[in-house]
């Protein structure tokens, strides 16, 4: 094996494999508790709801759409201050967080808005009739009904959170793009290159089987 | 027990749902509201338990404004007003038993309580089986007995029923309406029964009123508006039922008599045909119920005799037209 893979580190792959799912893992939950508050909110102020209200649900619609137009690669570069402010630095694992947050959680919102949109009206009404508050709307009925949604959603999220982590690779934040940019496009090294594409489509691979799967579990219908 | 006092209600620019409709319900009947799609049915409904609020006008509940209810006090009125739905309403993601007890929860039930109350309110629509599946698994009839349980999980006074059942085939329908009926005697529950199919209104209300754009434009009682409809849109929704066809050709008199009550098992054809010796050829007929009472409408060709006298007979017994 060893010399069909002359160039790679083995000790360096597993490095950077765990920085790749620390980065992932970390900017996953947060961008979970972000963004599923806020997915909530758009939807409750859009039209027809229990919070409807057209001049905030504009500013937050704006305002997620702005992060979301932002090419992720210029985020990184806009955000550096603001890393440096929260996390010390804006290197490494810890640096890659913040961007990747804000770069995924308003992508996550409107995933999660467009989930609860697909809650039965019928179904909202039926429990607004009971005498529900919003808030009871909300969790004993939105979001367990819109849970398989909300999975399906992280999911897609964890998938574009990992692309995201090469690209941060670029700029110092280690894993595995950021192997394969150095040694894999900046050296030449193809098996490098190889092994990191490969470990990133085994990762993918699995995310989506395991998403698919919860999404089944959970779902009644 | 529930007024609408000119009640207007507009959706963003001009277009008026509801324009003008003055209603008073009594305590314990089941009241029928009828009118095609677009008509403002559902709007209606959803005033009633203040899931819309009218643009101008009071609904009153036992003389209470719902509109002017704060947050607390509609809820609180919520759990007085059962709804069920159409597509039924149910949480997919829930057991039968979770979807029952989902409004004694919201109201603050203890757990005790709940254990006691789901399997009485199963039993009573008669799903006592059934309580560990999930919607999914349920005929779309049994889906609107959990509806009907969970809307009675509060001891409501007042039921609304919006298309309650539209989704349903004929048989379950019927059985379906059997249900509520028995709710109405059992419990004395005030029932708003909305449809667009005349045959619903005929099994179960008491008194109806036909919306049309907005408006009201016939109140009565059932025999009343389906046997002596005044509006043309009465007309023409009852005709839609199957009522009123045209009668196949027939080259004389023509008459069309409406009998109802008693009317109904007298002999009456045969007794005037002896008298007058005047025969009568059935051109279309039906023989059928409205909630309590027997109704008849027949389309008669007139041959021979003295058909005056005949007709004159047929208008001490019924309506003719």
């Amino acid at each position: 094996m060893s010399t069909f893979f002359v160039n790679v580190d083995w000790a360096e792959i597993a490095q950077a494999c765990l920085d790749t799912l620390t980065m992932l893992g970390g900017s996953l939950a947060l961008t979970v508790l972000l963004g599923l508050p806020l997915g909530v909110v758009l939807f409750l102020t859009g039209a027809g709801q229990a919070w409807e209200n057209r001049w905030s649900h504009g500013a937050l619609a704006f305002g997620v759409n702005l992060l979301r137009s932002v090419p992720f690669i210029i985020l990184l570069i806009v955000m550096i201050p603001l890393t440096v402010l929260l996390m010390g630095t804006s290197l490494g694992v810890a640096g890659a967080i913040p961007p990747l947050v804000v770069g995924a959680a308003p992508f996550f919102a409107r995933l999660v808005e467009t989930a609860l949109r697909e809650v039965d009206r019928n179904t909202v009404e039926a429990v607004q009739a009971m005498g529900a508050t919003t808030r009871d709307l909300v969790f004993r009925a939105l979001l367990p009904e819109a849970l398989p949604g909300i999975i399906a959603a992280a999911t897609v999220t964890a998938i574009a959170l990992i692309s995201f982590t090469a690209m941060a690779g670029a700029v110092g934040a280690g894993g595995l793009g950021d192997l394969a940019i150095r040694f894999g496009y900046q050296r030449f090294q193809t098996d490098v290159m190889l092994v990191t594409v490969v470990l990133l489509l085994v990762l993918v691979q699995f995310l989506q089987a395991a998403g698919d799967r919860l999404v089944r579990h959970f779902t009644r219908k | 027990m529930i007024r609408l006092e000119g009640v207007h209600k507009a959706f963003g620019g001009t277009h008026a749902a509801l324009a003008g409709v003055d209603l008073e319900i009594a305590r314990g009947e089941v009241f029928g509201i009828i009118g095609r799609s677009g008509a403002g049915k559902s709007t209606l409904v959803r005033l009633l338990n203040g899931l819309e609020r009218p643009t101008s006008g009071r609904v009153l509940i036992d003389g209470t404004d719902v509109a002017a209810l704060d947050p607390a006090g509609l809820r609180a009125l919520r759990r007085r007003v059962g709804m069920i739905f159409q597509n039924f309403g149910l949480l997919s993601s829930r057991t039968v038993s979770d979807n029952v007890a989902l409004p004694l929860r919201i109201a603050g039930a203890s757990k005790a309580e709940i254990a006691a109350k789901v399997p009485a309110l199963l039993a009573r629509v008669g799903l006592a089986d059934h309580g560990g599946k999930y919607p999914a698994q349920l005929s779309g009839g049994q889906k609107q007995r959990v509806g009907i349980a969970r809307a009675l999980a509060t001891d409501p006074e007042i039921l609304l029923c919006d298309e309650a059942t539209s989704a349903l085939d004929p048989e379950t329908t019927r059985s379906i309406l059997a249900l509520i009926a028995d709710l109405n005697r059992e419990l004395g529950l005030t029932i708003v029964f909305i449809t667009h199919e005349m045959d619903v209104v005929r099994q179960v209300c008491d008194r109806v009123v036909v919306l049309h754009a907005g408006r009201a434009v016939e109140t009565g009682t059932v025999a009343d508006v389906f046997l002596r409809p005044q509006a043309e849109e009465t007309r023409a929704l009852i005709d839609e039922s199957g009522e009123h066809a045209e009668p196949v050709g027939f080259d004389g008199p023509i008459v069309r008599l409406t009998l109802h009550g008693g009317a109904v098992l007298d002999p009456v054809l045969t007794r005037i045909a002896r008298d007058t010796g005047t025969d009568f050829i059935i051109l279309d007929g039906r023989i059928g119920r409205l909630k309590d009472t027997s109704f008849g409408r027949l389309t008669l060709g007139l041959l021979g005799g003295d058909t005056a006298r005949a007709i004159a007979a047929l208008r001490e017994k019924g309506d003719v037209e």
